[in-house]
């Protein structure tokens, strides 16, 4: 559904993205997850043909973002950052307004405004002006200018920044409703976000694909992958020089009763030799639980990483 | 063409939810019956003196009234008409709505005229209001129709000039009032092109009066419609159109 090739955009002698290659197949939902500036805004203005790239190819629906832009934003439907409402408009005129902005036949016009604020829950301030809506409607009423011509592509600018939690639990709820039937990409800096909603990630930085891949084989990439937590009763330098010497085993550090072990990204099972030892060496386990890493940490890894690279 | 018009009478609408249309064209009415006053006034006293002096027919209404009253009302519009067109781009591309029109299946193209067709509507809005003057006229008096509607016409075709340059300044600028003032200043600059051909050589005299706005306006104040004019206006107003739209679209390459 949407292919990308080599994409570059420069602002005057800075790229904003760099060789981006990716696709999106259909009724899939990805997000784009990057630090702020990261070039994820860019790409999505490129995709919608708002912007052209300095270098490169795009094509959403099978046409060709530079050669046919019009055909691509028949088949798009965009949220960009900030909602782009008319505050001085009632919500009903506004969508009207968009739905014969998308060329919708002026008989099906009040059909698809209907069908699209009972989707969005806009119904019980339709006849409201904009500029007297709460942020959060606001955002609904820019997601229903977005889906108001049933686009077969979606994309969403950071959808849910400055809603509340409730919100926030909403529209991630109808974005995920929206999955199968539209294809989706929607951008964020906010973690919880991208593994609430997305079936795949792509995480940019500095305008650079640096991972993209599902949720779970993004946590298995980690090199530090497994960290393991055990409690002692008498933790011993011995103990846990013996515990090191485990095969698969990268590092020990102990603060008080507490250990914390981390275990190779390929290692197999070895939980109940990891236990064995500490019981042989007489360190008394009280507690043993595995942690997972979270995105949070791949994210800063890396992000910081690739950055330490750029800069050297 | 159904683009053109669902951009125009959205745009059109807005003048009248927000206060500038009412503003503007209360300003225009006030204004302009002051000055349909006094020049009426003034009128029948000058003609007075010609009667009672002797000195023949006096001046014709065309002269004495109509000319003046469109005289007045280019110089009122070339003020008001920067507060019409200002927020045309300036207030879409605050609000971010610019993104939305420009990714919509529209052109670019369909988008300015658009805007502009709208602008020029509340113009025709202003200008229909005024039809009262030539009606008080043709009630009272036997005024010639060929100029009122040659001045009309060349009216609107002054105020699409205007407008061009209100549209084009708009898309330049964020700022409304940034816009509104470069417009200002440019019409005027348009209007007083002329007063430089009393200094200039006879090459640059010609060629500063072809320039001059009001000059191309004078010979429809006569009820003359000379194909020159009617040329100078339309290329003025597809200049300034054009220029928008490169304007606009250079915007998408930065």
């Amino acid at each position: 559904m949407i292919q990308v090739s080599h994409l570059s955009k420069l602002y005057g002698s800075r790229a904003a993205i760099n060789d981006l290659n990716f696709e999106v197949s259909k009724g899939e939902i990805v997000g784009f997850l990057g630090p702020n500036g990261a070039g994820k805004s860019t790409t999505m203005k490129i995709l919608t043909g708002f912007m052209p790239a300095s270098e490169g190819k795009a094509s959403v629906a099978g046409y060709d973002v530079f050669d046919h832009p019009i055909e691509v934003k028949r088949n798009v439907g965009y949220l960009p950052e900030t909602p782009p409402v008319y505050p001085e408009m009632v919500v009903w005129d506004y969508l009207d307004f968009s739905a014969r902005m998308h060329q919708i036949p002026s008989n099906q016009i009040n059909q698809a405004i209907g069908s699209i604020i009972d989707k969005t829950g806009l119904g019980e301030v339709r006849k409201r002006l904009i500029g007297n809506l709460s942020k959060g409607f606001r955002q609904r009423v820019g997601l229903a200018q977005a889906l108001i011509h049933n686009p077969q592509v979606l994309i969403l600018d950071e959808p849910t920044v400055g809603l509340d939690p409730k919100q926030i639990i909403e529209i991630r709820e109808l974005i995920k409703s929206l999955g199968g039937e539209h294809t989706i990409i929607l951008s964020s800096h906010i973690l919880p976000e991208v593994t609430a909603t997305c079936q795949r990630i792509i995480v940019i930085n500095q305008g650079r694909i640096v991972a993209e891949d599902t949720l779970d084989r993004l946590t298995l990439r980690l090199k530090k992958g497994l960290i393991y937590s055990m409690t002692v009763k008498n933790p011993s330098a011995d103990g846990i020089r013996a515990l090191e010497e485990v095969q698969g085993v990268t590092n020990v550090t102990a603060a008080g009763p507490k250990l914390v072990i981390q275990i190779d990204s390929g290692t197999q099972e070895i939980r109940d030799r990891i236990v064995e030892k500490a019981v042989t060496k007489g360190m008394g386990v009280l507690e043993f639980s595995a942690e997972r890493v979270s995105l949070e940490e791949i994210f800063l890894q890396l992000t910081t990483d690739e950055s330490g690279e750029a800069g050297a | 063409m159904r683009n053109i018009w669902t951009i125009a009478r959205r745009d059109f609408k807005t003048y009248f939810t927000s206060p500038i249309a009412y503003i503007v064209i209360a300003g225009f009415l006030a204004i302009m019956g002051w000055m349909f006053f006094f020049n009426l006034n003034h009128f029948f006293v000058e003609n007075m003196k010609y009667q009672q002096l002797n000195m023949g027919k006096g001046v014709s209404i065309t002269d004495g009234i109509i000319r003046p009253l469109f005289g007045n009302m280019n110089v009122v519009l070339l003020f008001l008409v920067p507060f019409i067109t200002m927020r045309l781009f300036a207030e879409e591309k605050k609000l971010h709505t610019i993104e939305l029109l420009m990714t919509s299946p529209v052109t670019l193209a369909e988008i300015i005229f658009g805007k502009f067709l709208s602008a020029l509507m509340l113009v025709k809005v202003m200008l229909l209001v005024t039809l009262v003057y030539p009606i008080v006229l043709f009630m009272t008096g036997n005024p010639e129709l060929g100029p009122i509607v040659t001045s009309y016409l060349g009216t609107i075709l002054l105020c699409s000039c205007y407008l061009a340059i209100g549209l084009f300044f708009s898309a330049l600028s964020e700022n409304q009032i940034v816009a509104g003032a470069l417009t200002f200043a440019t019409g005027l600059f348009f209007w007083l092109i002329s007063w430089a051909t009393q200094s200039a050589g006879p090459v640059w005299s010609d060629i500063l009066l072809h320039l001059s706005l009001i000059n191309h306006y004078n010979n429809f104040g006569q009820g003359i419609i000379n194909s020159t004019d009617v040329f100078y206006f339309l290329s003025f107003i597809g200049i300034g159109l054009f220029l928008t739209h490169r304007v606009l679209d250079s915007f998408r390459w930065r």
